[in-house]
């Protein structure tokens, strides 16, 4: 983007007059602040920058975003934002959702607006519960998940936010987490950069009703070995000290070990571009209780060029005005075949 | 041996067939050669539901009504004077639509044993040979083996053959009412450019048709309908969805927004979408989006951003958007929201004209949401009041509702047309963009109107947030205040209120101002109830005509104009709808007149309404 920005702003710039009601120790807090942290590098106009949201928790972030900012209905936010978009193209747009409002409810326009390549990003707060209403099962909860809704476990199996947005032809996607405030920073960087729709999941913690679904990716003790950080052309390499690594056999992912002396260099190495791998690491998805799984992947899965929805829609409004001039609203109204009455 | 040329004022002509047989297109090219001619007009198709029904059976007829006349008229005909079947499934279904004594053209290649038992005829019985239609003139035309001899050298395959049945008929009845073929031979060079051979197929076809007229000895009479005499000026036919479609490109340019409009297909609305998606030149941007609620959420976000947003649907569509128009109407942004009713409930008859969803645009969402809603009454009105629903969108910020339906989306009628400056300008009220040291936006300030402006992103220093939660009146902060909720559902409403302001009084349609009978109609129904009305009155009856645009708000003179009737009636095409608003509003003992058949009303049965009251 080659705007200039006359008065640059800041992360302060970036807080509202009203008081942030997440509850306290919520995961949201911490993608406010890295979002506000990371918005004033990007080069945007303050007053370009729109922040369209759904219904849950996670929506209620544009009401602290000193921005333009839409909380609109449930699920509804993708739809509103892609309108948005075709009619402003020069705007930047941030859809703010959670696992409920995109996959549920809003799962429909999920995928079309990912098809459709509307250039937006996608921030997913998945907490794996509905928090807003006070602790059901969502679509992204384990089986078998004890909630009010479902005192004997939860019957249905959950879905995988990737590899559904992968199937959907997803241009971008990323996966981070709100307690690794550099890393969430690289993403959202990397997302804005992308030229279409930005899928990025972000892990966050709902420490009233689904406290620690994810500590096991964020505590010191376990980190290491169940998480993967996924890097452009490094192979895959995690584990305690760097000492485990992923190889292909085949189309199967394999775990193993660096100190027996296998080589970097025969180890899978991460290409973002890669659709088929995307593909395989967006199932790098059983449960941690399950022995001998692969650790979870972090960071960008794939990244691809196709032409956004708007630019094409302008390119055909262009195209029509060279092709047969610009329309003249006295022709329209006449019509091809007039007579008259003296 | 000679013809003779009969003179008449008005002509209601039924064509009637296979949905495949081309009678739409044929009615079609019959209506704009009379139109060119200057006749006034009137259409009516009427489409099965399914697009390819059985051929042959009742369920798969499709209709083509078109009413021309040297007269001023105001609907496409109670009952017809001449109808043409192509098959006997076409007859069964529409001989109570013809008068008696009158025309029936049949292709008798649809009376063959097979059709007769697809049209449910008993076996052995054929009505173009028991003198069952004794009451009709009957003419037996073999067009499928006339089309077959007419191009038994052209090359081309027996299907394509058959396609060009349907201009057989229509040079045939452009013979019998004395116009040329000039604007059809027009038509079909134009259409088959690339296809010469099915060019000259279908030119042949309709000049065999024509001339067969002229050399088939049984027919000896041809009629010619003068031309109308209509208000003076320049006059070209429209549908009603063509109409809406222009109106709104015309709102955009009277703006000087862009439009942008977001829907999904649905019958009877996509036409428009069909005719907006070919004015890119225009600007506009259509969005055809993966559902309902899809469509209106991206015009939600195109008029956040500063656009003409429209979105349209039908009955079961506006219920999927229901919250999203709720979302609109609490954030204060324009929006159109078209229905082409239709037939309802659930998804009813989906190709069948009805005016059951008034209800629905006036109360179907949840809380108090009040939005204004206008409705076209002809074809050609759709244009004037899909430009006053976006004019009522942008100046008064607020979703608008823009009611049509079936019978006049399909329908058509001459039109007058306007120039550009005739059209009025529509004003939006964007917000200014701030300087450092300017106090701090207020996004709900209103004014004396009680409307808010526009701030669209991108505008320097308007940054703010809006959304479906009750908002503080002024800075439009979340809030849960008892007195600021009640307070705000009240500003929201009497802002509706105040559009009363800015629209014209109620006008009298006909008759008096004061008697007693007045007949009031909204929408599709104006040219049943004027037609009853003038021929009432003509009688010497009492009664007057009130057509409402503005259903909500009401014209501020209405209740006036009621309370001057000591009877009221109100037909509508639904089961009671604006009778329950104006018994509720006014207090006034109005009747209500329904007609649920996915049909328009005839004049003659509002006429015996009226004399029926009258004698009460
Ligand atoms: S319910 Fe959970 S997700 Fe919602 S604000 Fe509280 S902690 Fe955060």
């Amino acid at each position: 983007m080659s705007e200039t920005i006359e008065k640059p702003y800041t992360a302060k710039d970036l807080e509202t007059d009203q008081d942030v009601r997440w509850c306290p120790g919520c995961g949201d807090y911490s993608i406010l602040k890295q979002v506000q942290k990371v918005v004033p590098e990007l080069g945007i106009k303050q007053e370009n920058l729109v922040f369209v949201s759904g219904i849950g928790c996670s929506s209620r972030f544009p009401y602290y975003m000193e921005t333009f900012g839409m909380h609109s209905i449930h699920g509804r936010a993708t739809a509103i934002a892609s309108g948005l978009k075709a009619a402003r193209p020069e705007l930047s747009v941030w859809i703010v959702t959670g696992d409920g409002d995109a996959l549920s409810i809003g799962g429909n326009h999920l995928i079309h607006i990912l098809r459709k390549n509307f250039n937006v990003n996608i921030l997913l707060f998945n907490n794996q519960i509905y928090g807003l209403t006070k602790g059901q099962y969502s679509p992204a909860s384990e089986e078998g998940k004890i909630t009010k809704s479902s005192p004997m476990g939860s019957i249905d199996h959950p879905f995988n936010p990737l590899a559904l947005c992968l199937g959907a032809d997803s241009t971008f996607i990323a996966r981070t987490m709100d307690r690794d405030p550099n890393h969430l920073r690289d993403v959202l960087k990397r997302a804005n950069d992308h030229k279409g729709t930005s899928m990025v999941e972000i892990y966050q913690n709902c420490n009233v009703f689904n406290d620690g679904a994810f500590f096991i990716y964020t505590d010191k003790e376990t980190k290491a070995v169940e998480t993967l950080f996924l890097e452009q052309g490094k192979p895959l390499i995690f584990g305690e000290g760097k000492n485990k690594g992923i190889k292909l056999d085949g189309f199967k992912p394999v775990i193993v070990d660096l100190t027996d002396g296998t080589a970097a260099s025969d180890l899978w190495i991460h290409d973002e571009t890669d659709r088929v791998k995307a593909g395989l690491l967006s199932r790098f998805f059983d449960s941690p209780k399950t022995e001998g799984h692969l650790p979870r992947p972090f960071g960008v899965f794939y990244t691809e060029s196709r032409y956004c929805y708007e630019d094409a829609l302008v390119e055909q409004i262009t195209t029509s005005i060279s092709k047969s001039g610009k329309g003249d609203l006295n022709k329209l109204l006449k019509g091809s075949n007039t007579w008259t009455i003296a | 041996m000679s013809k003779t040329t009969e003179v008449t004022k008005d002509i209601t002509i039924l064509f009637a067939g296979d949905s495949g047989d081309g009678i739409q297109l044929a009615g079609t090219q019959f209506t704009n050669t009379t139109a060119l001619f200057g006749n006034d007009l009137s259409t009516f198709p009427n489409f099965p539901a399914e697009i390819r029904a059985p051929q042959g059976t009742l369920a798969g007829v499709s209709g083509f009504q078109l009413r021309f006349s040297s007269i001023e008229i105001y609907t496409p005909g109670d009952i017809c004077d001449v109808l043409v079947v192509m098959n006997a499934a076409a007859l069964k279904a529409n001989l109570k639509q013809l008068k008696t004594g009158g025309i029936i053209i049949a292709n008798s290649d649809g009376f063959d044993p097979k059709n007769l038992g697809l049209a449910k005829y008993p076996a052995g019985v054929n009505p173009l040979k028991d003198n069952s239609l004794e009451k009709y003139k009957v003419h037996e035309i073999d067009v499928t083996k006339l089309t077959k001899e007419c191009l038994k050298e052209s090359g081309l395959g027996i299907k394509e053959i058959d396609r060009t049945k349907n201009m057989f008929v229509l040079g045939f009845i452009l013979w019998m009412f004395n116009r040329d073929m000039d604007n059809t031979i027009k038509y079909i060079t134009d259409k088959f450019k690339k296809n010469p051979a099915v060019m000259d197929a279908n030119i042949k076809t309709l000049k065999a048709g024509y001339h067969f007229g002229d050399t088939s000895e049984t027919f000896t009479t041809r009629f010619q309908v003068e031309k109308a005499q209509l208000e003076k000026g320049e006059y070209r036919n429209i549908m009603g969805n063509q109409a809406a479609a222009i109106g709104l490109v015309a709102a955009a340019e009277r703006s000087g927004l862009t439009l942008f409009y977001g829907t999904y297909p649905i019958t009877p609305a996509t036409d428009i979408l069909h005719e907006l998606s070919r004015y890119k030149n225009f600007g506009v941007r259509t969005f055809q989006a993966e559902d309902e609620i899809a469509a209106i959420g991206s015009t939600i976000g195109a008029s956040f951003g500063g656009a003409l947003a429209v979105t349209a649907s039908s009955g079961p569509g506006i219920a999927l958007k229901g919250e999203a128009i709720g979302l609109a109407l609490m954030l204060e942004i324009p929006l159109v929201i078209i229905n082409i009713q239709r037939g309802g409930p659930s998804t009813g008859l989906p190709t069948k004209t009805e005016q059951s969803d008034l209800l629905q645009a006036l109360y179907g969402r949840n809380g108090e949401a009040p939005v204004p809603v206008v409705a076209a009454y002809s074809p050609s009105d759709c244009f004037t009041t899909v430009f006053e629903a976006c004019r009522i969108a942008v100046e008064h910020m607020t979703p608008v509702f823009f009611m049509s339906d079936g019978y006049i989306a399909n329908g058509s009628e001459p039109w007058k047309f306007p120039t550009t400056d005739q059209l009025p300008t529509i004003k939006a009220v964007f917000a200014e963009p701030r300087k450092e040291g300017d106090e701090k936006f207020m996004p709900y300030k209103r004014d004396e109107k009680l409307v808010r402006k526009w701030a669209i992103p991108g505008t320097k220093g308007l940054e703010h947030r809006v959304g479906g939660i009750e908002k503080e009146d002024i800075t439009g902060n979340i809030s849960y205040d008892p007195d600021n909720h009640e307070h705000m559902v009240k500003t929201r409403a009497k802002k509706v209120e105040n559009i009363a302001d800015s629209i014209p009084l109620q006008k009298i349609d006909h008759g008096k101002e004061k008697g007693k009978l007045l007949v009031v109609g909204w929408g599709s129904t104006y040219g049943s109830i004027k037609a009853a009305v003038n021929e009432a009155i003509e009688e010497g009856y009492d009664v007057s005509h009130v057509h409402i645009k503005y259903l909500n708000p009401f014209p501020k003179n209405l209740g006036e104009i009621l309370y001057n009737f000591e009877k009221i009636i109100v037909p509508e095409m639904n089961n009671g709808q604006l009778v329950k608003v104006l018994r509720d509003k006014y207090l006034v003992p109005a009747i209500p007149f329904n007609k649920i058949k996915g049909m328009p009303f005839s004049a003659a049965e509002i006429k015996d309404k009226i004399v029926e009251t009258l004698k009460k």
